[in-house]
């Protein structure tokens, strides 16, 4: 089926180019890992496909639909350092934030959301945290919120900006069991991913991105030491085990 | 009703529209926004009365809308310019300010504008500028232009509270779920400027600062709830313009002098008691918190 086609997308900040010229195609259904070093554009690139940052060309579809058409059908987890977390907020706020699209201007969330939004907290092991106030959680709990809150909004595409930087063990295999059953249900997720130990295990494609595309494709064939050392330049240190 | 009822109530309003304001413009980390929009707002008075020679608060206010989104928008320009954030806040508002002032001073004579008017406001001669209301009687046009402000600023939260809930907290979000972040950011921008033309007359230009910020930083000390901090930052403004009112009026001083002082009070018993963020919690409660901290 035909998922995420992505064609000649640039971008900038000012005049600085930071993405050039970006293509790339994912079927439905595929898990995703977008790799690259810091500053190569990746949080850029998920920004600029949802028109959060304008985009200088290019265009982005999703089943043939451009992206612009279809907001409620995609969720996006943005970066977890992007949001104050002394905001005076709870949990269960934050993913009811998810169905703001959903329950319409002038509307408050009603108990049917709150019921969806403790639902996804409870999927995410945070039932007992739902009115804890957010500074309070430890950093994978707000990461589980975030995921909560992207779970409430049912999309069919999802796009994560680093979910896994900075949680815990427990909560990084509680994040890839929930990325594993939307793929399972046919969504697509494509996730900014900054640990290349874990690349093949967790995903099925991969998207090597420094500025252009590098490579992108399935995991098992594009996934090289080659690959990944032209994305990255010099000065990375390879893991011990290298795939053939 | 007497004089002081009169200026009591318009000290109180001006407290509540302010207090709830300034929650937004904390929240949304735009403090100095309220600096900015409290001095070009005079340029936005002073061009109103020139195209119109009436100083009525309806031309004051749209004045002030228009002087408000010239400001914010300008900033942004600037910003995607390249400037960076302060100083391009800081650049346009003294630059607008000083275009007002070299007008009052050279097109508006001393009719009835004058910089330290405009900058220190005087609560006490709110009464006797008065208008009939059917039913009402007079009442002091500072005073109704208040409350109609105060009523536009809780619709406006009320009616679009999560959206400017969801917009502070998490504007990607937002704008991915086909929320306007743009427009509700110059829809604040528009509240922000009534608000602080409003409350000119009562407390004037550098003291509505005070008004804005210093209630709503004190009351993020006390709650983790937003309706909450709304709540308590309305009281805090109100109380703060009260107190200020009889300090004044105690030490025969400045009135809004008295009352951002008032505000500075409310500021610091804040910091030093309130259980999320206060000195003396710290000190009392470590063991409890510890053991919060170990469970997760
Ligand atoms: N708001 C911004 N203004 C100016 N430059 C930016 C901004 N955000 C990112 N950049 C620059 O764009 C480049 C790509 O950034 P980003 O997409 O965040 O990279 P990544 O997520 O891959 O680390 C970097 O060089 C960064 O410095
Ligand atoms: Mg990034």
């Amino acid at each position: 089926m035909q998922g995420l086609a992505v064609t000649d997308l640039s971008a900038s900040y000012r005049k600085n180019n930071v993405l050039e010229d970006v293509s790339f195609e994912l079927p439905q259904g595929s898990l995703t890992g977008i790799v690259g070093p810091n500053g190569a554009g990746k949080s850029t690139l998920l920004k600029t496909m949802l028109e959060l940052h304008p985009k200088l060309s290019g265009t982005v579809t999703f089943a043939g639909a451009p992206l612009s058409k279809m907001r409620r059908k995609i969720g996006y987890v943005p970066q977890r350092g992007s949001v104050d977390w002394d905001f005076p907020t709870d949990a269960l706020d934050v993913v009811l934030m998810g169905l703001y699209g959903a329950v319409g201007w002038l509307k408050r969330p009603k108990a049917g959301h709150r019921q969806q939004a403790l639902q996804a907290l409870a999927q995410m092991g945070m039932a007992d945290y739902a009115d804890r106030q957010i500074s309070q959680l430890s950093g994978g709990q707000q990461q589980r919120v975030f995921l909560a809150r992207a779970l409430v909004q049912d999309a069919e595409l999802y796009f994560m900006d680093e979910p896994l930087a900075g949680v815990d063990a427990a909560t990084e295999q509680a994040i890839m069991t929930t990325l594993r059953e939307l793929k399972g249900r046919g969504k697509s997720v494509m996730v900014v991913h900054h640990d290349l130990q874990t690349v093949e295990d967790y995903f099925d494609h991969v998207l090597l991105l420094n500025r252009r595309v590098m490579n992108y494709g399935e995991t098992a064939e594009i996934f090289t030491k080659d690959n990944v050392y032209r994305t990255y330049g010099a000065g990375l240190r390879w893991r011990k085990e290298v795939p053939s | 009703m007497s004089y002081t009822a009169w200026i009591l109530l318009t000290a109180a309003l001006v407290g509540l529209s302010c207090g709830m304001i300034g929650v937004l413009l904390i929240l949304r980390r735009m403090a100095m926004m309220a600096d900015a929009i409290s001095h070009t707002v005079l340029l936005g008075i002073v061009v109103a009365f020139l195209v119109t020679r009436e100083l009525s608060g309806y031309h004051m206010l749209i004045g002030a809308v228009i002087a408000g989104l010239l400001t914010s928008v300008l900033i942004q320009w600037l910003q995607s310019r390249g400037v960076q954030g302060e100083a391009s806040i800081g650049v346009v508002f003294t630059t607008l300010f000083a275009v007002g002032v070299i007008l009052i001073a050279t097109q508006v004579g001393n009719a009835h504008l004058d910089v330290k008017h405009a900058l220190m406001g005087e609560i006490t001669f709110v009464p006797w500028t008065t208008v009939r209301l059917p039913w009402i009687g007079d009442i002091p046009e500072a005073t109704l232009i208040l409350s109609a402000v105060l009523l536009i600023v809780v619709v406006a939260i009320i009616a679009f509270y999560k959206e400017w809930k969801i917009t502070s907290f998490d504007p990607a979000l937002a704008a991915s779920l086909g929320i306007p972040v743009i427009v509700m950011h110059y829809a604040f921008m528009s509240l922000l400027s009534i608000t602080t033309v409003a409350a000119f007359d009562a407390v004037g230009a550098i003291m509505v600062v005070a008004m804005l910020i210093t209630p709503a930083a004190a009351a993020y000390l006390w709650t983790d709830r937003l309706s909450v901090m709304f709540g308590l930052s309305g009281g805090f403004g109100v109380g703060s313009a009260v107190a200020g009112y009889y300090i004044a009026s105690w030490l025969d001083t400045s009135i809004s002098g008295s009352m951002a002082f008032a505000t500075g009070v409310v500021f610091l018993l804040s910091f030093l008691m309130s259980p999320k963020h206060g000195l003396i919690s710290r000190y009392v409660t470590v063991p409890a918190r510890k053991k919060a901290t170990s469970e997760r």
